[in-house]
């Protein structure tokens, strides 16, 4: 199943996110990711969807999405030349011996170390979805306390704005 | 002009044309109920808020404008819900006010608070929650707007208490309503009407499949228009009875799992398949991949969400089905051909046409007693059905001639509907004939609408086909659970002569087929109160035919 990424605006208001997730569950769409944030207007949310399916599903989601009074506009920006980025805090176990070596895939990453505990770091990095899973992976054996990605927010390049 | 919310509210009401609304009182709306009291809006007082909301949905059938009906907080809210959810499958517009309670008390679990745009959020068009009385104009105004344009759809408006007491400077909105996050659909694509006409052209064995869209955008006209240019058998769904005269030497009748043999037989031949304001619901594709397989397929509906959805088309339309037929009307030639195809399906009516056996047991058949309305009405009542056997039945047998007379809950299935929904038929449409076709369990499931129907004198047939079963769960356990009758036995049950006697209503038992006739006769005689007959019938008869659950269209049991 292709993944598809889908950029959509909807009124900023109550239960609007409410109204989306709503709709995802009970057509049986699966939600990889969803965040949700405020624009450059006020009275506009963004929310950035990444959602499993085939074209045909892709097809239902949005059409779904359209029927919803709230929101104004969807672009799949799967298939437009797009910044996607996401961000992730990952604790990870780091006593003295690891700890340089740590330093040097945080470096690789262009990460940053962003809080030392006695017996912990925690790494910030952002960037496309593939490298917040490389990071990971190269993290993952060193011992990984918690984490949290924060899910994928993406813009497409060049002009064009929220409202049409 | 100093007004509070509730006196607001029934103001915008009057904006909108709105003269009558189905409801029930209680705590949380007493501010509106207050002001109710010196209004010229017509409330029709139900006795159960399921109640309400079916005969708003009815109303709204029958007449074609939004129906609007009233409940209060809490459990008043919450037995709206199946009438909203019914309405919502159907596509019947539909604006539902809740009371809630005060917003300080939001979110408290307050006495009766319920959240309800909550809970019907997967149920509507739209909903809102009103926080200030100062948008209780424009809330109102969008509502209606929202429920009647585009895909028709019930909107609910729920009305904490203070926001309908607060008193605020009142300004009519002005101008039309504006969301930008909605727009009413307008026009279509014409190089796409060009390709639908191609096809219509070219085609050999054309069938059209019309459904509640032909009637929503009021298009029978239309419809017709291009049956009887191109000579095109017409079929029409659940929904869409009446939108093409069933008496009409092109109409095939219902399709789908309980549709007449030939109009099945056709689809699955047809070469080129109008489909028209329908959308390829289950009961009428049966297995999907069989569906059809030999047509192109033309698409057209208001919903851009209905193409594609279940069946692949060759030709999407996405616009008002009036427009768009108007359109292709208009690019096409009448015909005299297509005697072949004709000549087919003249066969197939003549091989299979409905029909039903003699009673083993003596008693009446139900389909005789369709057929006896059918003969007093000449198609020309409103008939509105319960769920089950009794609605395929009068699917199956009452031949309606006109769009906004047959009402049914056809999506969400909802026994209980067909006589509170017969009351707000009665009450849109006082000089026609309204008969309920029921059976003995779904009218027991708003029998209460009784005292309603009583108390504003609305003479309502209710014909119960009382065969004593939940009869088409048992006809399904006959045949595909070993006839093991798993708690669909209702033998137990009240004398619904008495029953109707005690309501004020007339009560009348028939348990002879002789006594059939002359019993509806009288029955629609009466003008004054409702008439509830108890039928006795066949009480293990099955509607056929019938096609499996997941089966093909061409395979049918029964009716051969």
């Amino acid at each position: 199943m292709k993944k598809r990424t889908l950029s959509v605006v909807v009124e900023n208001k109550p239960g609007v996110l409410t109204r989306v997730t709503t709709l995802f569950r009970r057509r049986g769409y699966n939600i990889d990711s969803l965040t949700v944030g405020a624009t450059e207007n006020p009275s506009i949310s963004r929310m950035t969807i990444v959602v499993q399916g085939d074209a045909r599903v892709i097809e239902q989601v949005t059409k779904q999405l359209y029927k919803l009074i709230d929101v104004i506009k969807i672009v799949d920006i799967t298939k437009e030349r797009a910044v996607e980025r996401e961000l992730v805090l990952i604790k990870v176990k780091a006593d003295n011996n690891v700890r340089s070596e740590i330093v040097q895939i945080v470096d690789i990453f262009r990460a940053r170390i962003v809080d030392i505990g006695r017996n912990s770091l925690i790494v910030e990095a952002t960037g496309d979805s593939n490298k917040i899973d490389a990071i990971e992976d190269s993290l993952r054996p060193f011992g990984i306390l918690e984490l949290v990605r924060t899910g994928l927010v993406a813009m497409v390049r060049g002009g064009g704005s929220n409202e049409k | 002009m100093l007004l509070n919310g509730a006196q607001i509210l029934l103001r915008c009401l009057k904006e909108e044309g709105v003269d009558t609304i189905f409801g029930y009182p209680g705590g949380a709306v007493l501010p509106i109920y207050d002001a109710l009291y010196d209004s010229d809006i017509r409330h029709i007082l139900t006795r159960h808020e399921q109640g309400a909301a079916h005969a708003a949905d009815g109303y709204a059938r029958v007449s074609g404008k939004v129906g609007v009906c009233i409940a209060t907080s809490g459990p008043g809210a919450t037995n709206l819900v199946t009438g909203i959810a019914t309405a919502y499958m159907d596509s019947i517009p539909m604006v539902c006010f809740t009371g809630q309670v005060a917003t300080p008390l939001l979110g408290r679990d307050a006495f009766q608070e319920a959240d309800i745009t909550g809970i019907t959020l997967p149920i509507t068009k739209h909903n809102y929650l009103v926080e200030r009385t100062e948008d209780v104009a424009r809330v109102v105004k969008e509502a209606f707007y929202i429920a009647r344009t585009n895909r028709p759809g019930p909107v609910v408006v729920d009305l904490p208490k203070d926001v309908m007491e607060g008193t605020i400077d009142f300004k009519p909105v002005e101008g039309e309503v504006n969301i930008r996050s909605y727009r009413v659909l307008k026009g279509f694509n014409s190089g796409q009407v060009i390709a639908a006409v191609d096809l219509i052209k070219n085609a050999q064995q054309p069938v059209i499949y019309a459904g509640g869209g032909v009637i929503a955008s009021n298009a029978s006209q239309e419809l017709r228009e291009l049956a009887e240019k191109r000579k095109i058998p017409v079929t029409t769904t659940l929904m869409g009875m009446g939108s093409f005269p069933a008496n009409h030497y092109l109409s095939l009748g219902m399709l789908g799992m309980h549709g007449t043999r030939y109009a099945n037989y056709a689809v699955g031949e047809c070469d080129v398949l109008v489909a028209v304001g329908v959308r390829f619901d289950d009961r009428v594709t049966g297995k999907i991949e069989t569906f059809a397989s030999h047509a192109r397929i033309i698409h057209i509906d208001i919903d851009a969400a209905e193409i594609g959805k279940n069946v692949d088309v060759d030709v999407p339309i996405v616009g008002r089905v009036k427009e768009v037929l108007q359109a292709i009307n208009q690019r096409l030639e009448p015909v005299d051909g297509m005697s072949e195809w004709h000549r087919t399906i003249e066969r197939w009516k003549r091989e299979y046409p409905l029909r039903y056996g003699p009673s083993c047991e003596g008693r009446i058949m139900p389909q005789h007693v369709v057929e006896k309305i059918y003969d007093l009405t000449q198609g020309e009542a409103i008939i509105t059905t319960e769920v089950g056997q009794n609605q395929m039945w009068a699917a199956q047998y009452y031949k309606f001639k006109h769009p906004r007379r047959f009402l049914s809950s056809g999506g969400l299935g909802t026994m209980g509907y067909g006589f509170p929904a017969a009351i707000g038929a009665k009450i849109a449409c006082p000089d026609l004939p309204v008969i309920d076709i029921a059976g003995d369990g779904s009218i027991q499931m708003n029998i209460q609408e009784l005292a309603t129907a009583v108390s504003y004198k609305l003479p309502i047939v209710v014909c119960i086909l009382n065969n004593q079963f939940l009869g088409m769960v048992r006809q399904w356990q006959g045949l595909f659970y070993g006839g093991r009758y798993s708690y669909t036995d209702i033998s137990y049950q009240p004398d619904f002569v008495k029953l109707a006697e005690a309501y004020g209503a007339v009560g009348m038992r028939v348990k002879e087929d002789k006594e059939v006739d002359a019993a509806l006769v009288e029955a629609l005689k009466v003008d004054d109160r409702p008439v509830l007959i108890d039928f006795w019938v066949e009480k293990e008869a099955d509607v056929y035919p019938m096609v499996p659950p997941g089966g093909s269209l061409a395979n049918m049991l029964g009716g051969e």
